[in-house]
């Protein structure tokens, strides 16, 4: 008998992890507001539902593989290893701190965190490299890999997105968080993206486009394609920039900036009414 | 004379280490950029097809595969040529392997310009000092095919990133069976008084020319073969610049940043004395035969030679 998501306990969980993404940002004075808020369903959906790992065993030998290609959402993955007790939420607040383990984009040996990210479109290639070995292993490891869109600029995505197929990837599920913004503007003005599901359809990949806001789509989409058989997945979540505060939400401003005192206690009594 | 035993490319030498490593670990991986033949990653290709893996010519994906592969437990051999190892997908090899300190051995032949005919594009006159700019990163480059054996089988066992610096024509055995190496620890190949040559790479083998030289109009030269550039053996460079005060530096490669620098870095902070660096100057390669490039761009031991007469005559 498969598991069954509990949709409102990932939505309280959801809540939590927003509230706990704006506090840590604006202690820290600065980071990635708009794309952390938009991946928090992602997250929460694959963390709380279908990632197998063992948060007081992080290197343990069944866990799958994360790996968070677009580092600088760094905040929300940080908020969700905490919930999962990873490490102490206490932690969350040394955010881009000296000495912190939670540097400004993801570094290696954080537990819960096995890959360093923050320069674009590697993250999809190490999924593969990964995918590659636990087949050799003959391990049945699954490997994540979450994307911006803006990312998808980059060529070694597309590189990378060729192996995954050439090779008959299944264990690699990717995931695009397709906010529809990058840091100069809107994505259909600094350089377009669509047709995007036929780009990755024609790739060889088994796609899945869902509400990225809809923890149900989102269980769902994680369930599915794990049975894909001989090729890979990717999840085309379409997310709202800023997901959560009304006034972060497509206000491409909150990009790379955090919210201040004032904006802090504002979104955290929106976040706390949802 | 100096005693060889014939002439092979260090990537042969690099292509059997990896089928010795083969046979020896099933750990051991190896991708390649669509050069599996040049590379020599063919052989290893041939004996073990279910640890090969073809990344077409996509050098930045293959870079963080090998990552990825090292995340799974793997040593992941990344092969291509130097130029595009370092110049291609230097961002990938920052973050993926030196940044993460995964156990990946990036593997670039046909290094500095005795690529010859194929031209500066194919010529990598640069990856030294790229790769050793990096943090947690570790840099051979060996002086003939067996040390570049013994290179490739030390690297598996060397945990985190190596990058082995290897070329594409061929060029005369020097080292011995029996001979040490260890990463790091660079190899005192003669003794002598007046000056100290040290060497990576084909131009090991120029320098002990010099030496001959030398010896005849006699002048005393130390040849220390530097084929770890980095971590560099401080001690041996240290001890040679007291003990004959001066030295010359030869390698196959910009003078900028390169062994070269390496060493003077450690001399300027220590023992400083009058240095001589041969090396390519600052500017790109070109086609032609290897032999005539080398003596076009200055690398022969004629040109060590007078290196070694100038930097004596600086010493005070």
């Amino acid at each position: 008998m498969a598991k069954q998501p509990d949709i409102n306990e990932l939505k309280r969980i959801a809540k939590d992890v927003r509230i706990a993404i704006v506090r840590m940002l604006a202690a820290a004075g600065s980071g990635h507001t708009g794309g952390s808020l938009s991946m928090v369903e992602l997250l929460v959906g694959l963390y709380f539902y279908k990632f197998r790992c063992e948060p007081d065993k992080p290197l343990c030998n069944t866990r799958d593989i994360f790996v968070l290609s677009k580092g600088h959402g760094c905040p929300a993955l940080y908020a969700v290893l905490a919930q999962m007790g990873f490490f102490s939420p206490e932690e969350l607040s040394t955010l881009r701190k000296i000495g912190t383990r939670l540097q400004g984009h993801p570094q290696r040996g954080l537990p819960g965190v096995e890959t360093s990210s923050g320069s674009l479109g590697q993250g999809l290639s190490i999924a593969n490299g990964f995918a590659l070995g636990a087949r050799l292993n003959k391990d049945p490891k699954r490997a994540y890999c979450l994307m911006g869109d803006g990312e998808l600029d980059e060529g070694q995505v597309w590189e990378a997105a060729l192996t995954s197929a050439h090779y008959k990837l299944d264990s690699v599920c990717g995931i695009i968080d397709y906010n529809k913004f990058q840091i100069d503007g809107r994505i259909a003005d600094v350089k377009g993206l669509e047709p995007l599901k036929a780009k990755w359809q024609a790739f060889g990949w088994e796609v899945f486009e869902i509400d990225g806001h809809d923890i149900k789509e989102v269980t769902e989409a994680y369930d599915k394609a794990e049975k894909v058989k001989g090729k890979p997945s990717m999840i085309l979540a379409h997310t709202v920039k800023g997901k959560g505060v009304s006034f972060f939400e497509n206000k491409n401003k909150y990009h790379g900036v955090a919210p201040n005192k004032e904006e802090l206690e504002r979104a955290i009594k929106e976040l706390e009414l949802q | 004379m100096i005693q060889t035993y014939g002439s092979k490319p260090t990537r042969d030498g690099f292509g059997e280490g990896l089928v010795e490593l083969g046979q020896k670990r099933d750990d051991i991986v190896v991708l390649s950029a669509d050069l599996t033949e040049s590379t020599r990653a063919a052989w290893f290709k041939e004996k073990f097809p279910e640890r090969f893996f073809s990344m077409g010519v996509s050098e930045q994906d293959m870079m963080s595969t090998a990552a990825g592969l090292a995340l799974s437990g793997k040593v992941a051999f990344a092969c291509t040529f130097g130029a595009f190892a370092a110049g291609r997908a230097w961002d990938q090899v920052r973050v993926s392997i030196a940044y993460m300190k995964t156990d990946v051995k990036i593997v670039g032949t046909h290094g500095g310009i005795s690529v010859g005919e194929d031209g500066p594009t194919h010529q990598a006159n640069e990856e030294i000092a790229l790769m050793r700019i990096l943090p947690n990163m570790t840099v051979i480059v060996p002086c003939d095919a067996l040390e570049a054996k013994k290179a490739t089988i030390a690297s598996a066992s060397y945990e985190g990133p190596v990058y082995l610096r290897l070329g594409r024509s061929g060029v005369p055995l020097i080292t011995k069976e029996e001979g040490a190496f260890k990463i790091g620890k660079a190899n005192l190949l003669k003794d002598g008084k007046d000056i100290t040559i040290i060497a990576c790479g084909v131009e090991v083998y120029e320098a002990l020319c010099a030496a001959e030289t030398l010896k005849k109009e006699n002048i005393s030269a130390r040849i220390i073969n530097l084929h770890t550039i980095k971590p560099i053996d401080k001690d041996i460079i240290i001890k040679a610049a007291k003990e004959t005060g001066a030295i010359v530096t030869a390698e196959e490669h910009t003078i900028i940043g390169g062994m070269g620098s390496a060493v003077s870095e450690v001399l300027a902070q220590t023992w400083p004395v009058p240095m001589e660096f041969i090396g390519v100057q600052d500017r790109f390669g070109e086609s032609g035969d290897p032999k005539e490039l080398f003596k076009l761009f200055g690398l022969t031991s004629d040109d060590i030679v007078k290196a070694v007469k100038k930097a004596i005559s600086r010493k005070r």
